[in-house]
């Protein structure tokens, strides 16, 4: 069913009984050409470009328990592309791009808003290692404009520009950067890898990997044994257990991170704000709640929720760049499971086991990513070589040291990202 | 999450600095290329009891082996890293 204005006139006036779920729900079969474990945002838009770009259509999405259950639900959301070194940016140039044609692609509304971004600076130094990250957007072919304070204050009144540790210098405007509805991006992706013919099998684990004379031969799972010359690991946080069925071991060490929301509040800020210095975000969702956090709980930590030391620095950091938040009321909060590299960027590669892939590493900003990836992903699984925007994402970084890509500048090392 | 050091007793996570599994200990020979590399980059990364390294940078500045369980955040054992590497 394809969603339309005149679908929705229809239905509301005759009761809303003609809509039908968005994607089957079918039992496995015993064999297919491609097996993708893990149904979160990365999986789906990996099966949905195998269908579409590739014609291959034999595909199951294997996910342990519901679409959109893991970290693509979890996340506060943010979509953009600022990143700065050669690998990094023009892998997120590129999903950009696909953000920008995702809902007309898939027919599916993902409430993909282009509200701009600001990333504050509090330092001349800052400002310009700022000035020259916006050269590099620019000169990728995205947008950036280096604002100074008062072309910040233009924007958002409402910061302490004086704020004592750190007032604000100006900021890095990026204005195609923004948010979308996280769920809405899985069920779009589902949506629309099932019409082209591929089975998403939810509720139903994958509990090992056959690997027989160096190749895979097909996957273990709690609805019994399926067959695929083909399978790509897409499971975000549990990337190191599902990498070991296959008796691989990854350079990934499991973090939480956290992220809060507030009562539903009357629009007030209109864009996505970073402070980097004190190590907060913000934006606002449709629905009116401030979405904010921080960095991540900075332990090996499997707990899909954090600790309060940090949840303490990230309401601290808030309340000094907007006092006016204090008052709103936080309703909820909640951790993911990042996979975490020693540089921060992600791996799309295949491994030792031929015809086993994986798509791993996604840390704290893989949501963005999601088309790219997927993308990416397709490519490198249909034709075995790599896409011409994840080469440079390779396990073998790590041995070689060249083309790591440590975005941060703190160094390519487990706790430091 | 509360750590207690076995010489200045339980305190606030905040106090120390988490560097990360206690592998860190046991270096590879100079030369192990491999080695060096799993040393440096490769994780078990269990979903279940670890060990890993802390430095009790706000207190007495010892460094610290953690057994703790990942999923739990329940804390088994502290142990100077000392005692740990003799
Ligand atoms: C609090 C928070 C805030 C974030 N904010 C942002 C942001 O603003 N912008 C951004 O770009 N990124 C952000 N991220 C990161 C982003 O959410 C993740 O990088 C991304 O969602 C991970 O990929 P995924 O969607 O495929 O993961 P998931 O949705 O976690 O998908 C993995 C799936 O694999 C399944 N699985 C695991 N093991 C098995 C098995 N054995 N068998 C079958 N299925 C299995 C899981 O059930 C899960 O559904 C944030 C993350 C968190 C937690
Ligand atoms: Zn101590």
């Amino acid at each position: 069913m394809g969603y339309n204005a005149f679908q929705i006139l229809k239905e509301g006036l005759t009761g809303n009984k003609g809509w039908r779920p968005a994607w089957r729900d079918p039992e496995p079969k015993s064999e297919y050409d491609v097996i993708i474990i893990g149904g979160g945002g990365h999986g789906l838009s990996t099966a949905y470009y195998l269908a579409k770009n590739h014609g291959i259509t034999n595909i199951a999405v294997i996910e342990k328990g519901y679409i959109g259950g893991g970290n693509v639900g979890r996340n506060t959301t943010i979509v953009r592309a600022n990143y700065f070194l050669p690998g990094n940016s023009e892998f997120y140039s590129h999903s950009l791009k696909l953000w920008e044609n995702m809902e007309q692609d898939l027919n599916y509304n993902a409430m993909h808003s282009a509200r701009g971004l600001i990333n504050l600076f509090h330092s001349d130094g800052q400002r310009d290692a700022f000035a020259r990250r916006g050269n590099m957007m620019v000169n990728q072919g995205d947008d950036a404009i280096l604002l100074d304070r008062e072309g910040v204050r233009k924007h958002l009144p409402y910061l302490d520009f004086d704020n004592h540790r750190f007032p604000v210098y100006g900021g890095l405007y990026h204005p195609r950067g923004g948010t979308a509805r996280h769920d809405a991006v899985a069920w779009g992706y589902a949506r629309g890898a099932d019409q082209l013919g591929v089975d998403i099998i939810q509720q139903c684990e994958v509990t090992g990997i056959d690997v027989k004379d160096g190749k895979v031969r097909g996957v273990q799972t709690s609805k019994g044994p399926i067959r695929a010359k083909r399978v790509g690991i897409v499971v975000a946080g549990r990337s190191s257990q599902v990498a070991a069925m296959a008796g691989l071991e990854v350079p990934i060490e499991s973090h939480v991170l956290q992220a809060f929301v507030s009562e539903g509040l009357k629009p007030a800020i209109d864009h996505v704000v970073s402070f980097g210095m004190g190590h907060f975000y913000i934006s606002q969702s449709d629905k009116g709640g401030l979405v904010f956090g921080g960095d991540i709980d900075f332990y090996a930590s499997y707990a899909q929720r954090g600790n309060l030391p940090m949840m303490e620095h990230v309401m601290e950091a808030g309340m000094s760049l907007m006092p006016a938040i204090g008052k709103a009321k936080v309703l909820r909060s909640w951790g993911g499971i990042m996979d975490m590299t020693p540089d921060g960027s992600f791996i799309i590669d295949r491994t030792s086991v031929e015809g086993l892939y994986m798509d791993c590493g996604w840390c704290y900003g893989g949501f963005k990513a999601v088309p790219a990836s997927g993308w990416c992903m397709a490519h490198l699984m249909a034709e075995d070589r790599p896409h011409e925007v994840a080469a440079k994402h390779t396990f073998d970084r790590f041995r070689t040291g060249e083309a790591i890509m440590d975005e941060e500048g703190t160094g390519s090392q487990h706790n430091l990202h | 999450m509360r750590i207690n050091c076995p010489l200045c007793g339980e305190r606030d996570r905040r106090e120390f600095y988490y560097m990360g599994a206690a592998d860190y200990l046991d270096r590879p020979a100079e030369g192990d290329l491999d080695g060096i590399h799993k040393y440096l980059h490769i994780r078990e990364n269990p979903a279940g009891v670890t060990r890993d390294l802390w430095h009790h940078e706000a207190g007495c500045s010892s460094w610290l082996v953690i057994e703790r369980n990942t999923s739990t955040h329940e804390i088994h054992s502290v142990t100077l890293a000392s005692e740990v590497a003799k």
